[in-house]
């Protein structure tokens, strides 16, 4: 299988503070994998530095046969990489299809009737299509989590990234969700999924990355992880 | 005989001296002047650089309080003493201020840019155009026993009001700074601005807090106000250029910096006073304006900024 | 093409009025005044409506136009189309140059350089002596009146195409990707570049266009009052009508900001001539505050929701 992302050699710092230290990951086409670490172990800058919402950092990121280390990122999400943000951030002013409407206008370059039918057929996959013309910040919590995806898949992308999807869901709500993410990687989406709720990473990644201080420490399947001492002493401590 | 005098190393020799001592002179001002602009910005600091609200009406406030120590000291009570004594009104003032902006802007996040700079951006002109209206355009100024007579030493002149000034500032400078970094609650204070979700786990109420931010920044400029009206004459419209000098002060020494605003408001004063000398007063206000466009295309986050 | 049938009519309706004997020339001075802040208070929409980034200062764009248009006149005696011309691009290019400082960092450093802008042109012309400096200028205006009974009413008259004219790039604007683009970096900017949006080009692109209209609309002042000088040029209470027009109609629709302006222009022109000069800014800063607090949708939001309440 090919690679699809390539993380090189890649170090963040503000100002004294090194949040990442020589961070390197490859991620196959059609994975499913799920990064894991504990608070301020790095997970949403590495995230930043995949996306391009910080170009400022050392080493280099190689995407679907290209470089795009220097690229911002709305050429990135161009080149087919998608995020969801940890507090969903929707365009609160805006319905939830005109939301989807951006970046099927920004990638696609159409937002005609076809695109709304596409949209239409995007949100009834997550169970949305009903809320379609309600305004996004009258959603409620699970369903903004839904139209941030939605919203991803809108802009077509090779590789979803998905930040904490799931946190502060309810049960039912975190299998919702999970569903939808095994759903677009069936259709061929690579996913590197951020979460906290273990059991949803072990039942979801095919492989799985601990994160500690900036640095990577332990990859593997999620029973070889989750036995690791290391993983264990990162999140439980000494 | 011109060109004879002209190649004389005496005549070359004078001129020097003449100029070196103009631009001292000047940068002794200068020095004076700026503390007088770190201290008129603190409240800005506090306001903006640590709470982060776009307190554009700052400015105001400042001339407010100049024109009440004006109408306070009308009763024969020493501007100084005014303002001391107003910094209690204004501190309730403050707090009133952050309140209905909290409850009004910060709550109902939606949008919060526009409307927060809009209200403040109202409020100033409110204030501007109330004071026309009470006092006219006229200048008005104070009377008090150091207003007016000059410190010599050598050379050159101090004027005694702007070293009252100068001591004051540097007062209020030194008292802030300190209360920042030794009390409980103006190491709340700092801490606010970054870290809200840790503050609450040591049991501080964030809101609270930004309230006695708020009440400090605006008693302050109770204090400010009143020096103003001491180092000259004040109208209503001053509010304007002053929004040039106290942002640029505070964006010169990075958001959330104390000490910054002392260094960075020397450096404007100097900056200033040089400009004055060099080409004029009417070209003052171009300074601190330019400046600011400097640091902001150049270095945003300011000298010390976080 | 609806739009373009009411345009059509207005402006037939505006060469009517200006071509109509008997009519009292102040009407033609007022209306001239009333126009330029529909022209303002859309043009300030552009960018502070729709991409959300408050410009305070208005009056450094309309200073450029008008003093474009004064170097115009007084060097090759441009007329007023050139004139007009000049003023915009030079004062769209001032919004490309301010954008291209500032747009980068937060909403509130892109409002204090305008304020800054206005101060540091304002300083520049005080010591400009071929635009008259501090003190002024006057100038004659040429007598070319096309087919007008006065230079008032050629003036009011094309200040009416003038406002059209930038309705109806709002209007494109507003219903076009640019828009749409806009928009979603007011609600996200962080989630309009994920989405694909070009954020800095796009509020670029806002801020050259707003600021190249309120050159337009400054352009033709210097021949309107037949005289230049700084300190009403550069007046900041061009700013909080500027920017309260459009919030007080309603910042959404293009259509807001021309009824803000055209209410509170004319209630200003009232107030001006029955009261006094410095209530007038009182009257927009007393309104903007009551709207930004209470009913922060504007006229606008205000008819929505009363029509959503007696369905």
């Amino acid at each position: 299988m090919e690679t699809i992302l390539e993380v090189n050699n890649v170090i963040k710092q503000f100002g004294g503070f090194t949040a990442l230290s020589e961070v390197n990951l490859h991620v196959l086409k059609g994975e499913r994998l799920g990064l894991i670490g504990p608070n301020g172990s790095g997970k949403t800058t590495l995230i930043n530095c995949i996306s391009g919402a910080y170009t400022d950092y050392q080493g280099s990121i190689r995407f679907d046969g290209g470089d795009i280390t220097l690229l911002k990122a709305h050429e990135r999400t161009k080149r087919g990489i998608a995020r969801s943000f940890q507090i969903p951030r929707p365009f609160s002013s805006m319905t939830v299809m005109e939301n989807l409407l951006v970046p099927f206008a920004f990638v696609g370059g159409k937002d005609g009737p076809e695109q709304q039918k596409e949209a239409m057929s995007i949100l009834d996959g997550m169970g949305l299509a009903e809320k379609a013309f309600v305004q996004s910040n009258q959603l409620s919590q699970v369903e903004l989590r839904k139209m941030e995806l939605a919203r991803a898949m809108a802009a077509k992308p090779k590789l979803l990234i998905s930040d904490e999807a799931m946190a502060g869901l309810s049960g039912t709500e975190v299998d919702e969700v999970l569903e939808i993410l095994f759903d677009l990687n069936k259709l061929g989406i690579t996913i590197i999924m951020i979460e906290h709720i273990m059991q949803a990473v072990m039942k979801f990644s095919q492989r799985v990355v601990c994160l500690d201080a900036g640095k990577i420490i332990c990859e593997g399947t999620p029973e070889t992880i989750v036995k690791n001492p290391e993983v264990q002493r990162a999140y439980l401590g000494d | 005989m011109h060109g004879a005098l002209l190649k004389s190393p005496i005549f070359y020799q004078k001129t020097l001296m003449f100029s070196v001592d103009l631009i001292f002179e000047a940068v002794l001002f200068g020095i004076l002047l700026g503390c007088f602009y770190a201290a008129v910005s603190l409240g800005l600091s506090v306001a903006f650089g640590l709470l982060d609200v776009p307190y554009v009406a700052h400015p105001a406030l400042l001339i407010l309080g100049s024109y009440f120590t004006f109408v306070l000291s009308q009763t024969g009570i020493d501007p100084i003493v005014c303002g001391v004594l107003l910094m209690p009104v204004f501190f309730l003032i403050g707090i009133g201020f952050y309140r209905f902006y909290y409850e009004t802007f910060e709550k109902r996040s939606s949008d919060t840019g526009v409307r927060g700079l809009a209200f403040f951006f109202g409020m100033s002109f409110i204030i501007e155009v109330c004071l026309i209206l009470v006092f006219g355009v006229d200048q008005r100024t104070v009377v008090a026993s150091y207003i007016g007579s000059s410190l010599e030493i050598g050379d050159y002149r101090f004027p005694y009001r702007m070293l009252v000034a100068f001591g004051i500032a540097l007062t209020l400078t030194v008292a802030l700074t300190l209360y920042f970094s030794k009390t409980f609650n103006g190491r709340a204070i700092k801490a606010v601005g970054q870290d809200e979700g840790a503050l609450r786990l040591m049991g501080a109420n964030p809101v609270k807090i930004k309230q006695l931010a708020f009440g400090i920044a605006t008693a302050v400029n109770a204090l400010a106000g009143a020096m103003l009206i001491i180092v000259g004459p004040v109208e209503p419209a001053m509010d304007r250029i002053y929004i040039g000098r106290t942002f640029c002060v505070v964006v010169l020494a990075g958001l959330g910096s104390m000490s910054g605003t002392l260094v960075a408001g020397l450096v404007l004063g100097i900056a200033e006073s040089i400009v004055m000398m060099t080409f004029g007063a009417s070209w003052a206000p171009a300074v601190s304006f330019g400046l600011l466009l400097l640091m902001l295309g150049v270095r945003p986050q300011g000298l010390f900024g976080r | 093409m609806k739009y373009a049938i009411y345009c059509a009519l207005v402006l037939l309706g505006f060469l009517g009025v200006s071509t109509l004997g008997g009519i009292n020339e102040y009407v033609f001075f007022a209306g001239f005044v009333i126009l330029q802040f529909v022209i303002l208070a859309t043009a300030w929409n552009i960018l502070g409506g729709y991409a959300g980034y408050v410009n305070f200062g208005v009056p450094a764009f309309i200073a450029v136009g008008a003093y474009t248009a004064v170097v115009l006149f007084k060097s090759m005696s441009a007329p007023l189309l050139v004139q007009i011309l000049g003023g915009g691009i030079l004062a769209g290019a001032l919004g490309l140059g301010v954008g291209l400082l500032t747009l980068k960092l937060r909403g509130i450093f892109f409002s204090i350089a305008t304020v800054a802008v206005v101060f540091i042109l304002e300083t520049v012309v005080n010591n400009w002596r071929y635009v008259g400096g501090a003190t002024g200028l006057q100038l004659t205006r040429p007598q070319d009146l096309w087919f007008f009974d006065s230079y008032a009413r050629m003036l009011f008259f094309v200040m009416a195409v003038l406002a059209v004219l930038s309705v109806t790039i709002a209007r494109y604007i507003q219903d076009s990707f640019l828009g749409r683009g806009l928009r979603a970096v007011r609600d996200s900017e962080e989630a309009a570049e994920c989405s694909g949006v070009p954020t800095l080009k796009i509020k670029l692109i806002a801020c050259t266009i707003s600021g190249a209209l309120m050159g337009i609309a400054g352009a033709p002042m210097p021949m309107y009052l037949s005289y230049i000088e700084p300190t009403s040029t550069f007046n900041l209470s061009y700013s909080i009508s500027a920017l309260g027009m459009p919030i007080i109609g309603g910042t959404s629709h293009w259509i807001g900001p021309v009824i803000g302006a055209l209410l509170l222009a004319t209630l200003q022109q009232i107030v001006t001539v029955t009261i006094s000069n410095e209530l007038n800014v009182l009257v927009v800063g007393v309104l903007l505050v009551l709207f930004v607090v209470i009913a922060p949708d504007g006229i606008l939001g205000l008819i929505k929701k009363w029509k959503q309440s007696s369905k």
